[in-house]
């Protein structure tokens, strides 16, 4: 077995045991990541660009030996070790890691330098973990596909011909492929689960509030929320347990209050649990084949004692229209500060700039910094929160979104977690849907009521259509991640 | 359908420029967003009260103070300015 294929627990124990060293990790990751994921600057140029992944949108080289270095020295002293202590980890370029850029995947920041750590950074270093590199993105975390990254597409490790899934799809598509043994995301309507679902990996959406997003660039701050994409279900909750928590400078962070004590209680219920699955998840659209792979591994529950039943989440259809409105009129907000004044491109800054007042600053700074559908959705958000349109756009919206959030209240009256598919196909093909940003939007429809009602979710990998991942979306209630990863980790497959 | 006149509007109103040849193509996309969005006309949302955020979020407050650590950070946020002058944004001219 090589080092790059080990779980985080199993790195960890190889390090206590001194099997490798941290510096002989780390190396091993980085020599992986040199042979398959190309370095990005040469990635146009390269003639076998098809034949490499293109996750990581930069490489923090030195930076990680040096970390590497310092864990080696922490070992033999016998300090305390963390378990996340010389890990090897890449981050969505969406987050900010002091001194290395971070682009968003974006041109408008192409050469921003991040002048500090986000919090779940501050906490992933001081657990000792190693930062490898930053990876690709839809631009501003907007898309399915990771095709709408400014810079390169990202290809899905299972087959080079389709997408990774997005917006997180560097990030998955870097586990998948062993570049790295986990990956932070970013998931505002599915971009944690979906990618990792298509890439056959873990993936969580913690509950609002749960993880701090402060140094996380904002795209919706009402759905945003940071989440650890890895090999395994045990791999999400050691994590997730570092990263979580109240943060003063996050004031929607919150400390979760629930906790579900060990193993041990939970799987004397196994036969307690009782798990809802939606008839409205299982319509028309769907690829039958992934309905099949879902349903079987809904059986496979069944087989072990838990009670599988119907529940109904009658709003369901609206919940993408619903995040259509309210989306983009958050990111329309957020997305006001990129002005070619205070930091990221300027095109009065260029030889040649046009720009005579500061209204051409504004206008043309973000005409060329910004991508199409970037522009897209900015523009719908200025739409539906412009003067006789908000009501009839954004208001109703945040109506229809208490409504899609009491389905699920109602439904875990019942319930203690929910099934659904994650998405309604596996990968889909390169180039297939981004002429058309509406089909585009159909492969998020799965996952974003749980944004909507800022519940917990995970994806799992449960199967797959001929050599392509398809995962199982576990839902849970507000704070109940614990119990939504128990019940990942009790799937038990082929 | 919305007109060109009006996605030139709302271009403005965001800031966005744009070329004549994407007036046209956002024009199409996004009225066939739009329609797509109109399915919620369909729901019956009387006598709900609107979700901002999912969990209840209520205004933190603290002292207002100078922190000098902050202050140091001031000037590492100036450095990302595409132009300054004298500790100051610089900008061109609003008129």
């Amino acid at each position: 077995m090589a080092l790059t294929d080990l779980t985080i627990t199993q790195t960890h124990e190889g390090l206590m045991k001194k099997e490798f060293s941290a510096l002989e990790l780390c190396k091993s990751y980085l020599d992986k990541i040199k042979e398959r994921d190309s370095n990005p600057p040469t990635t146009r140029q390269g003639k076998n660009i098809n034949t490499k992944i293109s996750a990581f949108l930069t490489i923090t080289e030195d930076f990680a030996l040096l970390q590497a270095k310092k864990i080696d020295d922490m070992i033999l002293e016998k300090r305390e070790t963390p378990i996340l202590a010389g890990i090897p980890l890449a981050v969505k370029d969406i987050i900010l890691v002091e001194g290395i850029r971070c682009t968003a995947g974006s041109k408008i920041l192409e050469n921003y330098i991040a002048p500090y750590d986000a919090t779940v950074i501050k906490k992933l270093k001081g657990e000792a973990a190693v930062i490898l590199g930053k990876t690709n993105l839809d631009e501003f975390a907007m898309g399915s596909s990771t095709e709408n990254s400014a810079f390169f597409t990202t290809k899905n490790p299972y087959d080079l011909k389709r997408v990774p899934g997005g917006s997180s799809g560097g990030s998955a598509a870097a586990v998948a492929a062993n570049l790295c043994v986990f990956s932070l995301g970013s998931d505002t309507g599915g971009s944690v689960r979906q990618p990792a679902s298509f890439c056959g990996v873990v993936g969580l959406k913690p509950t609002y509030g749960a993880v701090s997003r402060y140094g996380l660039i904002a795209y919706a701050s009402s759905l945003d929320q940071i989440g650890p994409i890895t090999k395994t279900v045990e791999d999400a909750k050691i994590v997730f347990d570092v990263i979580k928590g109240k943060d003063e400078m996050d004031s929607t962070s919150v400390e979760a209050k629930l906790k579900i004590k060990n193993d041990a209680t939970l799987k004397l219920k196994i036969n307690e649990l009782r798990i809802g699955v939606p008839k409205e998840y299982f319509i028309k659209g769907i690829d039958e084949k992934v309905e099949k792979v879902i349903k079987e591994a809904i059986k496979k529950y069944e087989e072990i004692g838990v009670k599988i039943e119907e529940v109904s989440l009658p709003h369901t259809e609206y919940a993408l229209p619903c995040y259509y409105i309210i989306a983009p009129s958050e990111a329309n907000a957020n997305l006001a500060r990129y002005d070619g004044i205070k930091y990221g491109f300027s095109e009065s800054q260029k030889s040649k700039a046009k720009s005579q007042n500061l209204l051409d600053v504004y206008l043309l700074s973000r005409e060329e910094g910004f991508g199409a559908e970037v522009r897209r959705r900015i523009m719908l958000g200025t739409y539906a929160l412009s003067s006789g349109y908000y009501e009839a756009y954004y208001l109703r919206a945040q109506k229809v979104r208490t409504l899609i959030k009491e389905d699920f209240d109602k439904a875990f009256e019942k319930v203690d977690a929910i099934f659904t598919p994650v998405s309604p196909t596996p990968a889909f093909k390169l180039g297939e849907k981004i002429e058309d940003p509406l089909t585009m939007y159909l492969s998020d429809i799965f996952t974003v009521s749980v944004n909507l009602a800022g519940l917990p979710a995970l994806s799992i990998p449960v199967g797959k259509v001929g050599n392509l991942p398809v995962g199982l979306q576990i839902i849970g209630k507000p704070f109940e991640e614990d119990k939504i990863l128990e019940i990942g980790k009790i799937y038990v497959g082929n | 359908m919305i007109s060109k006149e009006e996605v030139k509007h709302i271009a403005k109103l965001a800031r966005l420029g744009l070329t004549e040849k994407e007036v046209e193509k956002f024009q199409k996309e996004l009225s066939s967003i739009l329609d797509y969005i109109e399915k919620l006309k369909e729901v019956d949302i009387s006598g709900m009260e609107p979700t901002s955020h999912s969990i209840k979020v209520e205004n933190v407050i603290r002292e207002d103070q100078v922190n000098e650590k902050l202050k140091m950070k001031n000037a590492k946020l100036m450095d990302l300015a595409p132009e300054t002058k004298n500790g100051y944004l610089k900008t061109k001219s609003i008129l």
